[in-house]
């Protein structure tokens, strides 16, 4: 028989962290580590100084177009049409009220995270597109904009979140249609679903925008731009259905079980229990559908609107300004690049919110 | 005994999966504050049966009469039933992206329409019956399968059942937390609530139970009071079944 005494925790050896330990478990631990940390070192030297000299330090940042000496970016041009891409034709009086819907919509952003209420939530998600769509084309006593004067940086930015907010119920409907047991209904979603799948987002545009008009009465002017909206929902509730029966095939027969014998409803059932689990597990992958969706958004300069792309096609044009392309589209990337990586961030955060399952 | 004095009823119940008859004629009365312990070995359809009374499963032959209420394909029908019905799982089944207290009110405020503030009174109490009433803002994968299967039971509660099912409530809890369950279950027992109770706990069964029924192979094959079903088996297989549990 043998009885053994209570051990003390001890400190880990010293030799375990730090960070030359770091560097070598990590960048040096065998000769082909090592050999591909020297090799990366040597990408980034020859690729990021040659960067930062045009970008930064041999760049044009002020003077007039006649004055440029520097062999760097030139700026200046950025400056010069920057309201061009960012308001497009919008009336230059008036761009106070995009200013004010985004000043909004980065409050409402803040805010979504800080509030615990699912009532003012839904308020939040619920208001935001009226007071959008009120200052924006106008209407309630503010001067009328028509759509054909948006564009550019605000355009672009209407345009995904229509779709996005949009197709995020009617995907979620055909979601929950395709796992239905009534054959029509599932029948319906899976023809839905998997036809606006095989089709490019260019057809559809060109079909929402050349056919759609096919079906109303003569005489009838619908809109380009709701016209293209249309096409974008359409195409994008296919993603997220397929998302969202992906979150949905994730939830364990118990749940549906539990919240079956306390007694709720189809509709109960799945909007208290089912669905919100669904969604936060899919949060990942809707976060990547909106991020491509927001990219392929640029695909409406084909029908003819002019979005920060376009814009920027537009202003090369421009016969005092020829050959400043390449400052255009660097700036264009840099946009995109910061509201995607923006909003990757943001799912993350409202992901690990929501995570109550550890 | 006249028929509405029975809490559950099922006749000549059967039910096939795909050509598989897991049902064969199951008949079983219940009275008003009976505690049935149903065992037998896996396979035998005993949770099947269980399930059947709310309606979790269909069944394709034969009447179950739940409360008064007779089960039939009308949606409406069938949640009436499960008002009357609580149900605990083993694996407890506890909504994860809920906190317990919100766990416990969810469906009396949206079932029965229960004010939020009387819901909370209600869920509090029972959560002191089962003596987690400090876990309340906790959330399910925070506690202890014994705890989270204390939370299903106070979840049950709180719709006010008549009648309470239990399929194999402590199967999948370690065993050091097993007592902590049978002893809420006990207590409940105690109370008259009308239980069906799927298990293997045999202490259990002896200790709290009126009738004890024995299923194999679909079929009710032998059932007697706790006495005589353990110290006098009759059918042969109940006999094998009892050796292989207990002599362990």
């Amino acid at each position: 028989m043998a009885i053994y005494g209570k051990l003390e925790a001890r400190k880990a050896p010293s030799n375990t962290k730090g960070p030359i330990h770091w560097a070598r478990e990590n960048l040096f631990k065998t000769v082909l580590s090592s050999i591909l940390t020297l090799f990366a070192l040597y990408i980034v030297y020859i690729i990021i100084p040659p960067l930062l000299d045009w970008m930064i330090f041999d760049a044009t940042w002020s003077g007039t177009k006649e004055e440029i000496v520097n062999e760097g970016a030139r700026w200046i041009f950025i400056f010069e049409k920057f309201n061009l891409f960012i308001y497009g034709f919008y009336p230059p009086e008036l761009y106070w009220r995009p200013n004010l819907a985004l000043a909004i919509f980065v409050l409402y952003v803040i805010g979504f995270r800080k509030i615990n209420h699912t009532k003012v939530r839904a308020f939040i998600i619920l208001s935001f597109p009226v007071i959008t769509y009120f200052l924006i084309a106008g209407g309630l006593g503010l001067e009328e904009v028509g759509t054909d004067k948006w564009g550019g940086l605000v355009l672009t930015i209407i345009v995904a979140s229509v779709g996005i907010i949009a197709s995020f119920p009617i995907g979620i409907v055909f979601a929950l249609g395709r796992q239905s047991h009534m054959p029509i209904i599932r029948t319906i979603s899976v023809i839905y679903i998997e036809f606006i799948r095989g089709v490019p987002l260019i057809t559809l545009l060109f079909m929402s925008s050349v056919i759609l008009p096919l079906f109303f009465p003569e005489g009838m002017e619908f809109d380009k731009l709701l016209r293209a909206l249309i096409g974008i929902t359409m195409f994008q509730a296919a993603y997220i259905a397929e998302v969202v029966r992906g979150g949905l095939q994730a939830i364990p027969t118990g749940q549906y079980e539990a919240a079956d014998s306390l007694g709720l409803t189809y509709w109960k059932k799945m909007g208290l229990v089912i669905l919100p689990q669904a969604l936060k597990i899919s949060i990942p992958n809707l976060v990547g559908s909106f991020i491509s969706l927001f990219k392929d958004t640029t695909l409406i300069l084909i029908i003819g609107l002019f979005d920060i792309l376009a814009m920027v096609t537009l202003t090369n044009s421009d016969t005092n300004w020829l050959g400043f392309e390449t400052e255009g589209y660097v700036f264009v990337t840099m946009i995109y690049w910061v509201i995607c990586f923006g909003m990757s961030k943001y799912a993350a955060s409202i992901a690990q919110k929501f995570n109550t399952e550890r | 005994m006249s028929e509405q004095e029975y809490m559950i009823q099922l006749k000549a119940v059967n039910k096939w999966y795909g050509d598989f008859h897991v049902l064969k004629d199951i008949n079983l009365n219940v009275k008003k504050g009976e505690r049935i312990v149903i065992c037998g070995p896996s396979g035998s359809g005993k949770s099947t049966t269980i399930r059947c009374i709310n309606r979790l499963e269909p069944f394709q032959e034969g009447n179950i009469i739940v409360s008064g209420l007779e089960l039939t394909e009308d949606v409406k029908r069938i949640i009436e039933v499960r008002k009357h019905v609580g149900m605990v799982f083993q694996h407890f089944n506890l909504f994860p992206h809920l906190s317990i207290l919100e766990n416990l009110i969810l469906s009396p405020t949206w079932v029965k329409g229960t004010s939020r503030k009387e819901a909370t009174k209600i869920a509090m109490h029972f959560l002191e019956r089962v003596k987690i009433a400090d876990q309340a803002d906790k959330y399910p994968n925070q506690l202890s399968g014994g705890q989270q299967q204390r939370v299903a039971i106070a979840r049950c509660l709180c719709m006010n059942p008549e009648i309470m099912l239990f399929d194999e409530p402590t199967s999948a809890l370690d065993p050091e937390m097993i007592g902590e369950v049978l002893d809420v279950m006990s207590e409940l027992a105690n109370d008259g609530i009308t239980m069906v109770c799927v298990t293997h706990e045999m202490g259990f069964a002896k200790k709290v139970a009126d009738r004890v029924i024995f299923m194999d192979a679909g079929q009710i094959v032998e059932e007697n009071n706790p006495h005589d079903f353990f110290d006098n088996p009759q059918s042969d297989r109940l006999k094998l079944f009892l050796e292989q549990i207990l002599d362990h």
